[in-house]
């Protein structure tokens, strides 16, 4: 399942501009990480797939058809979606909030609990939570949840939006950690939108930095990105600049060590 | 206490007719007040001009109502409906006010979020906008069943039976056992059905009920999963 977007934007109603003329292919079982600053069009550009959002211009196609004539429920239902924090249906049990969209398309509540457990197990949680109410769970498990339940009726599509955004960072790399494995043996066609440009390198493969009004700054792989910065923004928002991403080597011991800016070891050289 | 070892029975219809009176008014009420507040949630501008209209109706005396009423809907003077129907606008003015916070009151992300899973809108309704604009709406509910209980004694005064006979009746023929009876049984009303109406919330909003062990344990599953 790919996603195409030909040349979209969105105005709103109150004249906002969120997304200017955005053009950009997702292939099958890849990852596409929309990255940029607060109110730069990613989440706008992410709802346009699901029909959250109606673009004002272009179209966005799923396998070469067009969303619009698509049915929004439907749509919805078939593709998998990791809100923001504090998206999951408080008033839910954490194993019904994981049943969700199964038991919407005509799944037996009882059959769609005993995956919904399974699935709990898959993203690193004792499936005994699966009792409790999500206020019960700290926001890393939360998360965990709100994947398991994007998961639920295995979809092709996953779309995330800051989905570990307000995580504490280990708790947040443990969660990236899980989400690229889950990824390597799923190979689901994923759109994560991010404010992290580390989460966007170490999970996108093709990574999109937006600048406000949903302009893009540069497109390409992460590799390519931080090899060529396109413009002084870019160069700025990847930090390449930045002491951490300034790696050297030094010999030590006849071992080829790599150092970061500050002179702290951060690997062997194979 | 002869007094009401004597007129037991009578007490007791008295007893009864007071409570099919408050029921239904707060029924309908509950539903007018819904639907007025989604409609004000939906329509900002349409919404305030009828909340404002609504909260007027509660200015309006009640005797000159429970005579209005029955000339304009063509209903008798001394039937419980008049009454049940004055009751039900109050109750309405009251309540569409506290139904437009419920509206308010729920997570605007956790809306999109059942959208985004694909709920269709009768679906968000039921599922996510009903069950967690609830617990302010039943906040909301209490204060009319109240209110509604003791109001509906006003009916004794144009002639509609309830506990407000008890009332009229012992202060004409000056019985103090049948005033304090009228009194207590009209309170004790009030006060079982608000009682029921805690159980009925308690009930059916599991999730908001908070173990103390709740949070401690939550922070020992973070450091859990993160070690896992
Ligand atoms: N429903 C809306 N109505 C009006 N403006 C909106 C709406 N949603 C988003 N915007 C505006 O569009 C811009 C882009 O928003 P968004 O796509 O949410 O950005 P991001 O996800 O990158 O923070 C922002 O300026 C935001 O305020
Ligand atoms: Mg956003």
């Amino acid at each position: 399942m790919g996603i195409e977007f030909r040349g979209v934007s969105k105005t709103y109603a109150d004249g906002t501009v969120a997304v200017t003329d955005f053009s950009c292919t997702v292939p099958s079982h890849s990852t596409l990480a929309l990255v940029g600053s607060s109110g730069s069009g990613k989440t706008t550009l992410m709802r346009m797939v699901n029909r959250m959002v109606d673009p004002s211009a272009g179209t966005v196609l799923i396998d070469e058809r067009d969303v619009r004539e698509l049915d929004k429920v439907a749509l919805r239902r078939s593709i998998g979606y990791v809100p923001q924090a504090g998206g999951l249906l408080p008033h839910r049990r954490v194993v019904d909030n994981v049943a969700t969209v199964p038991v919407l398309t005509g799944t037996s509540r009882r059959t769609a609990r005993a995956d919904a457990l399974d699935l709990l197990a898959r993203v690193g949680l004792d499936p005994a939570l699966g009792r409790r109410f999500p206020s019960q769970l700290s926001g890393g498990q939360q998360q965990r949840v709100a994947v398991a339940r994007a998961l639920a009726a295995d979809p092709h599509i996953l779309l995330m939006d800051e989905p570990f955004g307000a995580v504490d960072p280990i708790v947040r790399r443990d969660l990236q950690d899980q989400l690229a494995e889950l990824q390597a043996e799923l190979g689901k066609t994923i759109v994560l939108v991010t404010h992290d440009i580390d989460e966007a390198f170490r999970l996108g493969d093709q990574v999109v930095i937006l600048r406000t009004g949903g302009v893009v700054a540069q497109t390409g792989t992460p590799q390519q990105i931080l090899a060529e910065p396109a413009d002084d923004f870019v160069r700025d928002f990847v930090g390449a600049d930045r002491a951490e991403r300034r790696l050297t080597t030094t010999e030590v011991d006849g071992r080829r060590i790599v150092v970061d800016g500050d002179g702290r070891p951060v690997g062997v050289l194979a | 206490m002869t007094w009401l070892e004597a007129n037991r029975s009578y007490v007791l219809d008295m007893l009864l007719q007071h409570v099919q009176i408050a029921v239904p008014a707060v029924l309908i009420s509950i539903v007018a007040a819904v639907a007025l507040g989604r409609l004000a949630w939906r329509w900002r501008r349409v919404g305030a001009v009828v909340l404002g209209a609504t909260s007027l109706l509660y200015s309006v005396p009640a005797l000159p109502l429970l005579i209005v009423i029955p000339v304009v809907l063509s209903i008798p003077l001394r039937s419980d409906l008049n009454l049940i129907i004055a009751l039900a606008l109050y109750g309405t003015a009251l309540l569409a006010g506290t139904a437009l916070d419920a509206f308010r009151s729920v997570d605007p992300r956790v809306r999109e979020a059942a959208e985004a899973l694909g709920h269709s809108r009768a679906g968000i309704w039921w599922k996510v906008d009903l069950p967690l604009s609830f617990p302010v709406l039943l906040s909301g509910i209490r204060v009319i069943t109240v209110s509604t209980v003791s109001l509906v004694t006003i009916g004794a005064l144009v002639g509609i039976q309830s506990l407000g006979n008890l009332l009229t009746d012992g202060f004409q023929r000056g019985i103090h056992a049948e005033i304090v009876t009228g009194i207590v049984l009209t309170i004790l009303v009030a006060v079982v059905l608000d009682v029921l109406l805690v159980l009925v919330g308690a009930l059916v909003t599991p999730w908001r009920r908070r173990t103390p062990r709740a949070r401690s344990r939550r922070r020992a599953d973070d450091t859990a999963a993160v070690s896992a």
